[in-house]
Formats: structure tokens, sequence, C-alpha cells
């Protein structure tokens, strides 16, 4: 018998297997390894659910979730974006908390060793593209932006200033020696397998930090909550830690 | 409206290079392959043909391995002449160039090889060169094809956007495209931007299809 007439079976499987639970979390870029390895954490604990992890930069993640995506978590790298999201009606009231602190350095090449000792250093020869988020949408530039602008440095650097889609493509552009130097987060530092080099902490008040909400259309909120739950749990502090974030110290509601 | 246009007009020059650049090599290998008997020729046709078929990130990726400051080209250029292709508006040129040439060099192979071989027969006997016997006989018979697949790589090249934004990044007036900018735009939630960069890439897209069927009528049905 010709096995032909059945090759199609696979694909019928493929399609109308039975799933788990799945929660879906959007998360800012600089979390994905850290929202990785809680993704699997939770799922040790709790075996029922499926964490689908959707990383981008936290100005794209609200603007898929306004439009509409089934999003059931989202976790940003700034307050900004998560009040937006609360302008717009998105969030589950009273879900809304902050689990992670961070530093805003600026990176550049390991092989290229150039010292920078503030911003205002950036004006100088040697520093003919510096990759930065694009402010519109990407935290990390948001914050590079405040803190070149109260240097007074932000019109002077447009020439040098190369815009990226996310914190880690600026990474990237670094880690590739493409640009000399980049606005990154420490905790990204930890990925660039020591192939940049930090050159500065840039000095911000408040830090960076991450905000992380349910969100009103989402209709598995026993799983969110438990998500949530886990996140600012020590197990889940203990994974983000390991990445280089740090651990609010006021539990803001 | 002033980033906008300088936004269009970034697009054209992007666009214009690299058709113009898709359609010199286009046309060369075309004609290469078209009349060319060598070992190695099938390969030769699959690998240009290769952007095609491939997702413009892969190429985005290879040409920012061999052009970047760690490629050996980009490394080589740096160093000779003080080039740098990666976030310059010649890069993206390139890399919609690449994107691109297929959709010249297909054509262009079949447009030759559709010429009447006893025309030019018929110049040689008449004492004309080889280079006169192309310039003058074969390019004009194959010039119909030779322009739809140009006008079609123009709309192509207009549109890219993975490998573009791999290469050159997205610097608003030197190397932010139309398509990149849509992208940012939408990223950021400014709808009224995107808006207005939608419409206009997509009567600029008509445009050319308009006047590509009018050109060349019947190559793009």
């Amino acid at each position: 018998m010709s096995l032909r007439p059945f090759l199609w079976l696979p694909l019928l499987l493929v399609c109308t297997a039975p799933r788990a639970a799945e929660l879906t979390v959007s998360a800012a870029a600089s979390l994905s390894e850290a929202f990785g390895a809680i993704a699997s954490g939770y799922q040790h604990a709790y075996p029922q659910t499926r964490v689908m992890l959707n990383v981008g930069a936290s100005g794209l993640l609200l603007q898929q979730v306004a439009r509409g995506a089934p999003v059931d978590v989202l976790a940003v790298a700034d307050r900004q974006t998560m009040d937006q999201a609360e302008r717009l009606d998105l969030l589950l009231p009273g879900s809304r908390a902050e689990f992670a602190k961070n530093t805003l350095v600026l990176v550049v090449p390991a092989s290229t060793q150039r010292v920078i000792h503030d911003l205002s250093d950036l004006l100088g020869a040697d520093f003919r593209r510096v990759a930065i988020g694009n402010p519109d949408a990407v935290p990390a530039g948001r914050y590079a932006q405040d803190a070149l602008r109260a240097a007074g440095l932000w019109p002077r650097l447009q020439d040098r200033l190369v815009g990226t889609q996310n914190v880690r493509q600026a990474l990237a552009y670094a880690t590739r020696g493409e640009v000399e130097a980049a606005f990154v987060y420490r905790s990204d530092v930890h990925q660039a397998d020591e192939r940049v080099s930090v050159a500065l902490e840039v000095a911000l008040e408040p830090l960076p930090v991450y905000p992380i909400a349910i969100l009103r259309n989402s209709n598995k909120l026993e799983q969110a909550r438990r998500f949530l739950a886990y996140v600012r749990s020590p197990a889940g502090q203990a994974l983000l830690q390991r990445q280089g974030f740090v651990t609010p110290t006021e539990a803001r509601p | 409206m002033s980033p906008l246009w300088s936004t269009f007009g970034l697009s054209l020059r992007v666009a214009g290079c690299a058709t113009l650049l898709a359609l010199l090599l286009g046309v060369g290998f075309g004609y290469l392959l078209a009349r060319g008997r060598f070992p190695g020729r099938d390969l030769l046709d699959t690998l240009l043909t290769l952007p095609m078929v491939m997702p413009p990130t892969v190429l985005g990726y290879y040409l920012l391995v061999l052009l970047g400051q760690q490629g050996w080209l980009g490394g080589w250029l740096d160093q000779q002449f003080g080039i740098r292709l990666i976030f310059t508006w010649q890069g993206a040129a390139l890399a919609a160039a690449v994107v691109a040439f297929p959709l010249v060099f297909k054509p262009a192979r079949a447009a030759f090889e559709a010429v009447d071989a006893q025309l030019e027969q018929a110049g040689r006997m008449l004492g004309l060169g080889e280079l006169a016997i192309f310039l003058r006989v074969t390019l004009p018979l194959a010039w119909r094809g030779i322009l739809a697949g140009m006008l079609l790589a123009f709309a192509r090249a207009l549109g890219e956007f993975g490998a573009t934004l791999m290469v050159a990044g997205s610097i608003p007036g030197r190397t932010q495209t139309l398509s990149v900018a849509i992208y940012e735009a939408v990223q950021a939630g400014q709808d009224g931007l995107a808006n207005a960069l939608v419409l206009a890439t997509s009567l600029l897209c008509v445009a050319v299809l308009l006047l590509a069927g009018r050109l060349a009528p019947g190559y793009l049905r």
C-alpha cells in the first residue's frame, strides 16, 4: 500500500495538537535571558502552564498590546511605558508592581580599551559612532537621552548617534566593533562574553526600574498572578540577580 | 513635513543607486550566463538567484560580516581608504542592490537568450565588432525585458527593509529609508507619521508598476 495519501497526516497533528495553558508574557529586550530562565523556572514549578515569551523594545510591546495583541503579562524597562499602558486602560487595576532595577552604562568594544571619564568625552574625535536605543520606543535610549540632555550634549552628539530598535541591538553593534561606544544596561554586558567593557556608569536618578503588570484582556488571570508572584519571589529574584539585575528595595504597590 | 521629504528623497537615492548597480551587474551576468558555456554555469546561476529566495536578514548578516569593521572587506576598506559602509546610505544602497539584483539578472538572461542569434550573425557578417554587436544589436533587442526587470528591481529596492536595517541602521535623515521609518513610527506609536509614509510608499509603488506596464508591456503579466 502506498503511504502517499497519508503524508499530510503529520501536518494535521501539528495543527491540532492539544496544548497546555499558554501564558503569553511580553518582556523588554533587556530581560531576554532573565525571563527565559524565569519562564523555565515557572514551568518547572507549574508544569501545566507553558510560558510564551515575546521579547522586544518596551515601546514596541506597548504598541502590540494597544493594538490588541493577546498578551497576559507585560514587563517593561521604564515607568513611562507602563504609565502609558495605564493611561490607555490596558492594565488589570492593582496588578502593577516593580520587580527589578538596573544601571545604564556606556560600553566600548573590549579591543579598543578606550577610557571615558564623563559623557563629554564622547565629543572626542575617537567616537565616530555611538549606538543608542531609539528614544521613542526604547527605554534605555530614553534614559541615555535624559543623561545627555542634562549634560547639554544631546544636540551636539546628533551626528554620531546611531539609533537602534532595542537595547540589545546597540549592544550587538558594540560587540561587533561597528560603533565606538553604546548605551546599554549593566545586565546586558553579561550577554556580551567580555567582548565589550564598561567604560562609564551613567549617573541616573532614579535608577532604571522595571514594572510588570497583568493585562486587562488576559483570560488567564490565575496563571498570570502566579507568574507575577514567581518573578517577585526569592527564586525569581535570584534568577534576575544572576543576570545582573538588582532587587528594588522599596516595594511599590 | 521636512523629515518626511528627506526620508522620501533618501529612499529614492538609495533605490536609484541600488537599481543602477543591479542593472550593470544584472546585465553583465545575464549576458555571461545566456551566452557563456563554462563549467559551474548552473551553480553560478543558482548563487546569483539566491538573494531572491533568501530572507533579507540572512543577506544583511552576510553583508554585515563581510563589510563590518571585523569583516575582511570592511576592515580592508577602512584601513586602505577610510571607507566605512556600515551606517551609511551607500551601505543601504549596496544592501538593496544585492536584494534587487536577481530581479534584473533573471529577466536579462531570459531576454538575451530570446535574442535571435541570426541577427547577431548578420551583424558579424557586416563587419561589426563584438562590442558593437552587443551594444547595437543584442542590447536593443533585449532591452524591453531588462527594463521590466529594472523597474521591478527599483520597486524592490525601495521596499527593502531587513538587509538595509542590519547594514545601515536607522539614522534619521542619513540612513533611515521609508520602510525603516515606517517601522520606527509604528513602533513608537506615531500613527500619523506612519500613515503619511505608508501612503507615500504605496503611491510610489503604484506609479512604478504603472510605468513598468507602459514601458515594457507584456513583461509583467
